[in-house]
């Protein structure tokens, strides 16, 4: 095997492995959702955060406008702190409501912002003041069973 | 005599503690050596690239074939489990994820081991062993520089470049199992990938895993070639320790990696 025959087939093995590389980053790993703008943060205080994890996405609308970037839990008023970062590109009304939300039945959760009508948008460090806990399965089946018994015992009366 | 007998095992107890360890503070002073005499091997790059041909170039059959074969595997097993609990949609983010963060690196590295590391101690050890590396050092001709470093260096560049390979012949494996073959939805496949799959937490983390893992198995190559008994039986079992060590210090290297990986921001 001569020099040139080498080199070229170096050449080939290098480029293809970018190629691999680059395969795995764009269509496996989505690098062009992976948007590197400009964020600004806002946070907001929850009862109760369900699964909610960081990096989680923030959406609006089914649209990804963000990504939590931090959890913390408040020792005074023993709620959740959920730092978000949002994407300059989206401004959000001031009266704006986030609610933990879950895709699908079983999915991830994720924050969703639903928009207000206030003129004055959301700033760097606001605090988004309307929001909605997570959905605890357990609460949910526990209420419905106090109900069902709360019925039950009525016809008695 | 009890007593003599317990002292007799002691001592072969710690002479094998000794020579160990002294073999390993050997091996890291060669790689500390190599590294710093290394500067033939980058400025005349010919050199390695040559290296880059025998361990890259000839090692991407059995790459890829492998990796195809994995995807292909994982995606049949995958989806055998998945349709039980009715997500066989996630089909593609289990193959993506085993690949990108587990198989590739580790599978591509084992193979990497036994074609070109094997290869590498068994080319260097028989330069020992038919003095070539004797007539080097007599033509004031730094051995280690120029012919140890180059082997090292395409070893290393080529390690990452296999892995990802393999990973890529793998997703592709398990698409052509999974859409093609069983039926799961193209699109469902690809974007519960794409959204399970991050660039930095995975990918990246995927590519340095391939990039130690290639580290380690030619530093081991090269120092088994070069400190193996010039002898027929010496380069034999040279090579033997060669796949050996290296698989053994893949696999442990893969669960320190794993455990500082991803186990960290997840909780």
């Amino acid at each position: 095997m001569n020099r040139s025959m080498i080199d070229l087939w170096v050449g080939i093995f290098v480029t293809v492995g970018f190629a691999a590389l680059i395969f795995l980053a764009l269509k496996v790993g989505n690098l062009a959702s992976f948007s590197t703008d400009q964020t600004y943060s806002v946070h907001a205080k929850f009862a109760n955060i369900g699964g909610l994890k960081v990096r989680g996405p923030v959406k609006s609308a089914g649209v990804v406008v963000g990504r939590v970037a931090d959890i913390r839990f408040d020792n005074e008023s023993y709620e959740a702190i959920v730092s978000m970062n949002l994407d300059s590109g989206y401004q959000f009304p001031r009266d704006t409501t986030a609610k933990i939300l879950t895709s699908g039945i079983l999915g991830e959760q994720y924050v969703g912002l639903e928009a207000g009508g206030d003129g004055v948008m959301l700033k760097h460090g606001d605090r988004v003041r309307l929001t909605q806990s997570a959905v605890v399965l357990e609460n949910l089946i526990s209420q419905f069973l106090f109900n069902k018994a709360a019925e039950a015992k009525e016809p008695a009366k | 005599m009890e007593f003599a007998g317990f002292r007799s095992r002691l001592e072969r107890l710690g002479g094998t503690v000794t020579s160990q360890v002294w073999r390993i503070g050997y091996a890291s002073r060669f790689l500390a050596y190599l590294v710093l005499h290394s500067g033939t091997a980058l400025r005349r790059f010919r050199l390695t690239v040559a290296q880059v041909y025998f361990a890259g170039v000839l090692s991407l059959v059995i790459i890829l074939v492998s990796g195809l074969f994995v995807g292909m595997v994982l995606a049949l097993q995958g989806y055998e489990t998945l349709q039980r609990f009715g997500a066989s949609e996630s089909l593609g983010v289990l193959v993506a994820l085993s690949l990108v963060r587990e198989l590739g690196p580790v599978v591509a590295g084992l193979l990497f081991a036994s074609r070109a590391g094997s290869a590498i101690t068994a080319e260097i050890g028989l330069m020992k062993a038919t003095e070539q590396i004797s007539a080097m050092e007599m033509m004031a001709v730094d051995p280690i520089a120029r012919v140890v470093a180059p082997r090292f260096w395409g070893g290393v560049i080529s390690m990452p470049l296999l892995a990802a390979l393999f990973s890529a012949a793998g997703i592709f494996g398990g698409y052509l199992v999974g859409v093609q073959l069983i039926g799961v939805d193209a699109g469902a496949f690809w974007s519960q990938m794409q959204a399970a799959v991050d660039v930095r937490n995975d990918i990246l983390n995927g590519v340095i895993k391939s990039l130690v893992f290639g580290i380690a198995v030619t530093w081991i190559s090269v120092f088994e070639g070069y400190d193996a008994i010039p002898t027929a039986e010496g380069v034999s079992r040279a090579t033997t320790r060669t796949v050996v060590t290296s698989s053994l210090a893949i696999l442990a290297l893969d669960f320190v990696l794993t455990a500082l990986m991803f186990t960290g921001g997840n909780h």
